[in-house]
């Protein structure tokens, strides 16, 4: 057993950690505000090839492995979660196309997906399905060349700016994934706005009103939504996620050290203060064991080990929940100062908290792991 | 012996412990077959026989039972689509 990056990956991360503190990190408190993140800095992102990171040349990619995509992802989170969950909604799309897609919808968006010409969302949640995916409630109508879709689509990540959504619904009972291309008639779109955290995501509701979409738009086959597209994608955007809460909390931690060492109460640096370092502590050592679960959950997608699913459920939910305590923490450590616009800590824990309920809920996957581990036995 | 089968039907005595399952059982009418379980299937008999699933293999005809997978990695093999 070796754990430690490689050559590349210490490379890829510096790159990573460099790009973010340029052009993320002092904007990230505006973006927030604003509740949007530019165009400029999302063509910026494409153009250093980090929406296609793990695609292969063949497909636009760079080709990297899945602990250099997780670098990406925790570097990114650390600077803006809503701009990580761009890397994850549109992950999610590509991956979906990647795994399940016919060899004509590969050809026609990966390459773009992974040049950022095309952004990606990810259409499951409605507005009485969250948790409980399998009760979908749009619908896909099958006609001899084309689907009909109508439903609604509620807490669409990038919905407002996205060109390309993967929808699922039932197709005559049958769980099925299809494509959607933003400019499809019968689609139409309406932000969302307020939310508590990620609040620069562009949440949008979708309305598809008999959508009509080409046949070849399905990904994978009818009645494999929930049992293999949904799987394949949910697990990319936990991974992705995972490393997103890592991400914060190294923010998180990175700030307070920051403060500990320059605010001084009753004539001594906080940083002095034994129970300022206990949080310290608690910090340092529930960052470095998330960030330990991620890396084993990317080494097994790396050997394409079965055992991943369930390693990437484990990672999310410790690193989910880890990042909530960190981050309360850290508005505690900052004090009055934590609790204002003016630091950046209060954002993380609006952002971190969200990181509980999306890809599955803490509480889905508390009663997930259990049963899921026992399966996993089988592989060791 | 089929080596193929052998590692199939290991594989499914770990997953289905106390299970008696024969090569013709449809593993989908168990009723212990969740969606992890689905993908993780797909993942081992492509890590396992170094195979390619793809979006043209999704039939549950072709993963329901220890012969029906068997038959498909033979398929497989014999177009040449090793991974």
């Amino acid at each position: 057993m070796k754990i430690e990056l490689t050559p590349q990956q210490a490379g890829d991360k510096a790159a990573f950690r460099a790009f973010v503190d340029n052009h993320i990190v002092p904007h990230a408190d505006r973006f927030d505000r604003q509740e949007s993140i530019p165009s400029t800095l999302i063509k910026r992102i494409g153009d250093q090839g980090y929406l296609g990171l793990n695609l292969s040349p063949q497909h636009g990619g760079d080709g990297k492995d899945m602990i250099t995509l997780g670098l990406l992802h925790e570097e990114v989170g650390r600077g803006c979660s809503s701009v990580r969950s761009l890397l994850t909604v549109h992950g999610m799309v590509a991956q979906s196309i990647l795994r399940w897609g016919s060899g004509l919808l590969k050809e026609r968006w990966l390459s773009r997906l992974a040049r950022g010409e095309v952004i990606g969302a990810y259409g499951l949640t409605e507005p009485n399905v969250g948790s409980d995916a399998q009760s979908v409630e749009t619908r896909a109508e099958r006609f001899r060349d084309f689907y009909l879709l109508n439903g609604q689509k509620k807490w669409i990540s990038f919905g407002q700016i996205a060109d390309l959504f993967l929808i699922f619904a039932q197709c005559e009972g049958k769980p099925t994934a299809f494509l959607v291309a933003r400019d499809n008639p019968g689609l139409s779109i309406k932000p969302i706005s307020g939310m508590l955290g990620t609040r620069a995501a562009m949440l949008a509701e979708l309305y598809l009103n008999d959508c009509r979409i080409p046949k070849e738009n399905i990904v994978g086959r009818e009645g494999f939504g929930f049992s293999h597209i949904l799987p394949v994608t949910l697990d990319f955007g936990r991974y992705s996620v995972a490393w997103g809460c890592v991400g914060i909390a190294q923010g998180c931690f990175e700030a307070c050290m920051s403060y500990a060492g320059e605010r001084k109460q009753f004539g001594s640096y906080l940083k002095d203060y034994q129970l300022i370092r206990k949080m310290l502590t608690d910090m340092i050592t529930n960052i470095k064991a998330a960030r330990l679960l991620c890396y084993q959950a990317g080494y097994y997608k790396d050997i394409n080990d079965p055992r991943t699913l369930s390693e990437t459920l484990i990672a999310k939910y410790f690193a989910s929940t880890m990042v909530t305590r960190v981050a309360n923490n850290a508005v505690q450590i900052h004090g009055a100062n934590g609790c204002s616009s003016e630091y950046s800590v209060q954002r993380y824990l609006r952002d971190a908290k969200v990181m509980e309920i999306i890809e599955g809920s803490t509480q889905l996957l508390e009663v997930s792991i259990a049963q899921y581990e026992c399966q996993n036995m089988a592989f060791a | 012996m089929d080596e193929q089968k052998e590692k199939i039907r290991a594989y499914f005595a770990r997953l289905f412990r106390n299970r008696d399952l024969q090569d013709d059982t449809d593993i989908f009418a168990t009723g212990f077959v969740n969606s992890l379980m689905a993908m993780q299937l797909v993942m081992f008999v492509e890590k396992e026989f170094h195979i390619k699933i793809d979006d043209e293999d999704l039939d549950l005809k072709n993963f329901n039972s220890i012969n029906a997978i068997s038959g498909l990695i033979k398929r497989r093999a014999a177009v040449g689509t090793l991974s």
